[in-house]
């Protein structure tokens, strides 16, 4: 069995497309879709990486990374943050706030899967 | 022999014709024929009273008793006439530019009105003068008895107690009359100069008539004469140096400061000029009163019995030598001498008590509403009429309780002495900006009460008011303290000695008082209008009046108020007076009203002292004022020129705050907006790219993989083309560039053509309609009408979450307006994104329904182009927008 991955993203293509690549790549993938219950969602699925995005419905991925940083079980979660906002000050408030990878979509399928084998190593 | 009953009846006529020559003085000087009032002559001859029945009667005596001290008395005054008559002039100007009626109004006055200082004068001129009063009282007295005694007719001496008495009471009726006809600002008095210049004419002449009978009729010539004196003991009077020269300061202080040589010098003075011939005529004058002293002294001493009073040798030499009518002669001229100078003295006297004790009391009692000019007026003229009764009853009081005896020869001194303190005041007050109040205070206090102490209760003699002991020992036996002999400097002439102390130490506690002390703001002002009193007025005779002041109140109104509006108020009240031009007369009304209008711009204060200056004989120049005015004029258009600069700022600043606040919004509203375009343009590519680099990387997707990755990317692709086709529209819209395009059509038509294009058929929303209210024509742009309906119906086909779904559209008339509702049967928006739900991007619910949220925007943009509006209508159950057209789209086809 592959590395969990948990995708929180709430554009229903692009969670296909995230899904896709990745079970194809051997990772084990689980979806979420809105911010609300985000952490509830972490909590319960302890995965080994989590794919964010920051315009979600509820509540921004910003919020929802300062709370996973703050927590202890979560602190060193690696975190990739996706963001369709692909200015400069959207890069360095994530890096601020602790994610592990920042990258703006669109993205390439490559791309993504080189950042998450070197955010969790086999 | 002499008759005393002649003499009563000769004294009587004379009295009647002072009378006569007061009253035709006033009602010339009233009918504005009293040129030759004014002559400089009438001054000098006024001046005269100066030599009273004192000097008259007394010289004579002085010199028997002392010699030639008794010149001491005129060389003082001739050296102030004849050496400081520049000094005098000064106090003439000022006395005009400040309208002085006394020398305590002076003296208050030029320390800042204090009202102290002048009840302080008021009080020592009063105790100054009582005893000279007296003394005046005394020598009538002493002329009738002199007559009396030598009337064999007159078996009973004459009752010299009903004599003065008579005397006083004709006096003080007298100087009612005519020293109170007339309220006038200068406080002159035409008719008592007028009597007093003929009654120093008498005096003149009286005496010089008894000089040349006794050098010619019994001395036997000039020759003869001479070498009686040189044979007599006068010849031989040794001269104290110091007496003389304290004598003859103290004659020149009391001939500036004396009540009543103020009064005639400074107050009844008509043109300073006067003072030129004044300066030589009245030394003049003292000379030719003081030429026969010595001869007839010696006469007298010879030919009049031992034990003769030769204070009365004036008058009993003529009657020892049976001159009856020289000694009436000489009685008339001794009773002109002492009535002229109480006349003037209770005159001075009675306008110092009643403006300065009497009038301030009385307006304090009587409150702020009494301040009416009749009233005022009725009540100066009794209260100067009782003052001047009740001088001459302390004067005649004085008079019994000294008992008449020698100790008033002394008085005369006493007098000056007293009345003296005043000079350090009086001289420090013109020449020395830095003497204040305080300073003035100190002095006179200090002069007062050394006076009193070592020569005016000595003066009664030993062991009356002070006992023998005080005298000797000083107070408890403190030797310095002795009242003639103070500090410790005994053996000098109590008179010297006090007159040195006195005025000493008056002059230093003047000096040091207003050197430690701060003059008030007044105070400044007033004193440099004493001491430059010369450099602020002009000539007062150059200064015309009525129609020249009229035109430099123009003049200062012009530079105050503004040409036009000045010459506009000039105008009608020239008008108003009768008369053309711009120069109405200076009437009260005039100037009230324009003190008025002036105090508008310069405050009230400013507005009437530079009225009153212009009109008061300025004593600030009218180029002063001018000055002032330009300032005022260029300070006020600086300002004004100031404030419209600050206020243009300021609105400047407003606006470029305003437009900063719009930019810096604009721009955050335009980095929000690039950043929700940003989001909403790279969603749907981020789809499109990952399933196309997985079409294009993974080889082996199955057919039904394929077909639905290139569904995904087709629609995404059709979405991006839809948001591209909003922002453009928004834009075009924004931007006001959108060109309409209106045609005529009927409103259900257009709603048919939006279900249709909004593909709601079979769709699973239900719409409800009435396509009677429908039936409206229209003229307007059909197809952007029909776009925001298309919006309308999409978005409840997207947002309404019943089960049943169900859009009504309800159209009905508001007033003018067309109304179209659009309501569904979801929960609706919640009321707080109400508000937001017409903005660019803003979506309301959490759902994903595709939309980039421009919907709304574009519907608000379009109405709004339309001429109507769309809003959100709140309490419908369910999402409800609500359309209006004017009535013009509406009736404009019908």
């Amino acid at each position: 069995m592959g590395k969990h991955v948990l995708v929180i993203e709430d554009e229903p293509n692009i969670i296909e497309a995230i899904s896709f690549i990745l079970m194809r790549d051997g990772w084990t993938v689980d979806t979420h879709s809105n911010g609300h219950d985000a952490l509830d969602a972490v909590a319960a699925r302890a995965p080994d990486l989590v794919i964010l995005d920051v315009m979600l419905p509820g509540r921004s991925g910003y919020d929802i990374l300062t709370d996973l940083r703050a927590a202890p079980e979560t602190r060193d979660l690696p975190v990739l943050m996706l963001t369709a906002r692909g200015q400069a000050k959207d890069r360095e408030l994530a890096e601020r706030l602790g994610a592990s990878r920042f990258m703006t979509k669109p993205f390439s399928n490559a791309e993504v899967l080189d950042a998450l084998r070197a955010l969790v190593p086999s | 022999m002499a008759s005393l009953n002649v003499l009563i009846v000769v004294c009587l006529l004379y009295v009647a014709l002072l009378f006569a020559v007061a009253f035709m003085a006033e009602r010339a000087a009233l009918m504005g024929q009293g040129g030759w009032l004014r002559s400089p002559v009438v001054y000098t001859l006024s001046l005269s009273i100066y030599c009273t029945a004192w000097t008259f009667y007394g010289a004579v005596g002085y010199a028997a008793r002392s010699g030639l001290e008794y010149l001491t008395i005129y060389i003082g005054p001739t050296l102030v006439m004849v050496g400081w008559w520049w000094g005098l002039r000064k106090l003439v100007r000022i006395g005009r530019t400040q309208r002085i009626t006394s020398v305590a109004d002076l003296i208050s006055s030029r320390y800042g009105k204090s009202n102290t200082l002048a009840v302080f004068v008021t009080a020592l001129a009063v105790i100054g003068t009582t005893p000279y009063i007296a003394l005046q009282l005394q020598s009538v007295t002493l002329s009738f008895a002199s007559f009396a005694s030598a009337d064999p007719n007159s078996s009973v001496p004459a009752d010299s107690r009903s004599t003065a008495l008579w005397v006083a009471v004709g006096l003080a009726l007298f100087t009612i009359l005519f020293g109170t006809r007339n309220l006038d600002a200068n406080e002159r008095h035409h008719g008592v100069v007028m009597a007093i210049a003929l009654e120093a004419v008498v005096k003149l002449f009286a005496l010089l008539a008894v000089g040349v009978f006794v050098v010619w009729g019994v001395g036997g010539g000039i020759g003869e004469t001479l070498a009686r004196i040189d044979t007599s003991e006068i010849g031989e009077w040794q001269m104290n140096g110091g007496r003389w020269a304290g004598l003859t300061m103290l004659s020149a202080a009391a001939f500036l400061t004396l009540p009543r040589m103020f009064q005639v010098l400074v107050v009844e003075n008509e043109d300073e000029q006067h003072l030129r011939t004044a300066s030589w005529a009245f030394p003049t004058y003292l000379m030719l009163m003081s030429l026969f002293v010595v001869p007839i002294a010696v006469v007298g001493l010879e030919v009049l019995p031992a034990g003769s009073n030769p204070d009365q040798f004036v008058l009993t030499v003529p009657l020892s030598q049976g001159q009856d009518k020289l000694a009436m002669l000489s009685f008339l001229g001794g009773f002109s001498s002492a009535t002229s100078m109480v006349i003037v003295a209770a005159i001075a006297l009675s306008t110092m008590v009643s403006n300065h004790v009497v009038m301030p009391i009385w307006l304090r009692l009587a409150g702020g509403g009494a301040a009416m000019a009749g009233d005022v007026r009725h009540v100066v003229l009794v209260a100067r009429r009782v003052s001047i009764a009740v001088i001459l009853v302390l004067g005649y009081l004085y008079y019994r309780v000294s008992g008449g005896g020698t100790a008033l020869a002394a008085i005369g001194l006493v007098s000056f002495a007293g009345v003296a303190q005043f000079l350090p005041a009086l001289m420090g007050g013109i020449f020395w900006r830095g003497a204040t109040r305080v300073g003035a205070l100190a002095g006179l206090s200090m002069g007062f009460v050394i006076w009193c102490y070592s020569l005016l209760l000595p003066s009664f003699g030993e062991g009356i008011l002070m006992s023998e002991a005080l005298m000797t020992q000083g107070p408890w036996g403190i030797a310095w303290l002795r009242p003639q002999a103070l500090f410790g400097i005994s053996g000098m002439d109590p008179l010297v000695h006090a007159v040195l102390w006195s005025l000493l130490l008056n002059t230093s506690a003047f000096i040091l008082g207003s050197l430690a002390s701060f003059p008030h703001p007044l105070e400044r002002l007033q004193g440099a209008q004493f001491v430059n009193v010369f450099d602020h007025s002009g000539n007062p005779q150059s200064w015309s009046g009525g129609i020249a002041q009229s035109e430099d109140l123009m003049i200062m109104a012009q530079r105050m108020m503004g040409a036009a509006q000045a010459q506009a108020l000039f105008q009608a009240e020239a008008a108003r007076q009768g008369l053309g031009g711009y120069l109405p007369e200076p009437t009260p009304e005039f100037l009230q009203r324009l003190e008025r209008e002036l105090s508008g711009s310069v405050g009230a204060a400013t507005a009437h002292a530079m009225v009153s200056q212009i009109m008061g004989a300025a004593t600030v120049s009218v180029e002063d004022l001018l000055a002032v005015a330009d300032e005022t004029a260029q300070m006020m258009e600086y300002s004004s020129q100031l404030e419209a600069k600050s206020a243009e700022l300021t609105r400047t600043a407003g606006q470029l705050r305003e437009a900063n606040e719009k930019l810096t919004q604009l721009s955050v509203q335009k980095d929000a907006f690039l950043s929700q375009i940003s989001h909403e343009l790279r969603t749907p590519m981020t789809s499109i790219r990952a399933f196309s680099e997985i079409l294009r990387d993974a080889p082996d997707l199955s057919a039904q993989e394929l077909s639905k990755y290139a569904s995904i990317i087709h629609d995404e692709a059709l979405r991006l083309t839809r948001l591209l086709d909003d922002l453009l529209d928004l834009s075009v819209l924004e931007s006001g560039q959108v060109s309409l395009n209106m045609r005529d059509g009927v409103l259900s038509g257009v709603i048919d053509h939006a279900v249709a294009a909004a593909g709601v058929e079979g769709a699973g929303l239900i719409i409800r309609r009435d396509r009677l209210r429908e039936n409206v024509p229209l003229h307007t742009d059909l197809d952007r009408l029909a776009q925001v309906f298309i919006n309308l119906i999409a978005n409840a086909q997207k947002y309404c979450d019943a089960p049943v779904p169900v859009l009504s559209i309800e159209v009905s008339r508001r007033g003018d307006d067309l109304v179209v509702d659009f309501v569904d049967n979801g929960t609706g928006i919640p009321s707080q994104a109400q508000a937001l739900v017409f903005e660019k991007f803003s979506r309301v619910s959490d759902g994903q329904a595709g939309g980039a949220g421009l919907g709304l925007a574009i519907c608000r943009e379009i109405m709004m182009r339309l001429g109507g509006a769309i809003t959100y209508l709140p309490g419908q159950g369910g999402a409800a927008f609500r359309l209006s057209l004017p009535a013009r789209v509406a009736l404009a086809a019908q």
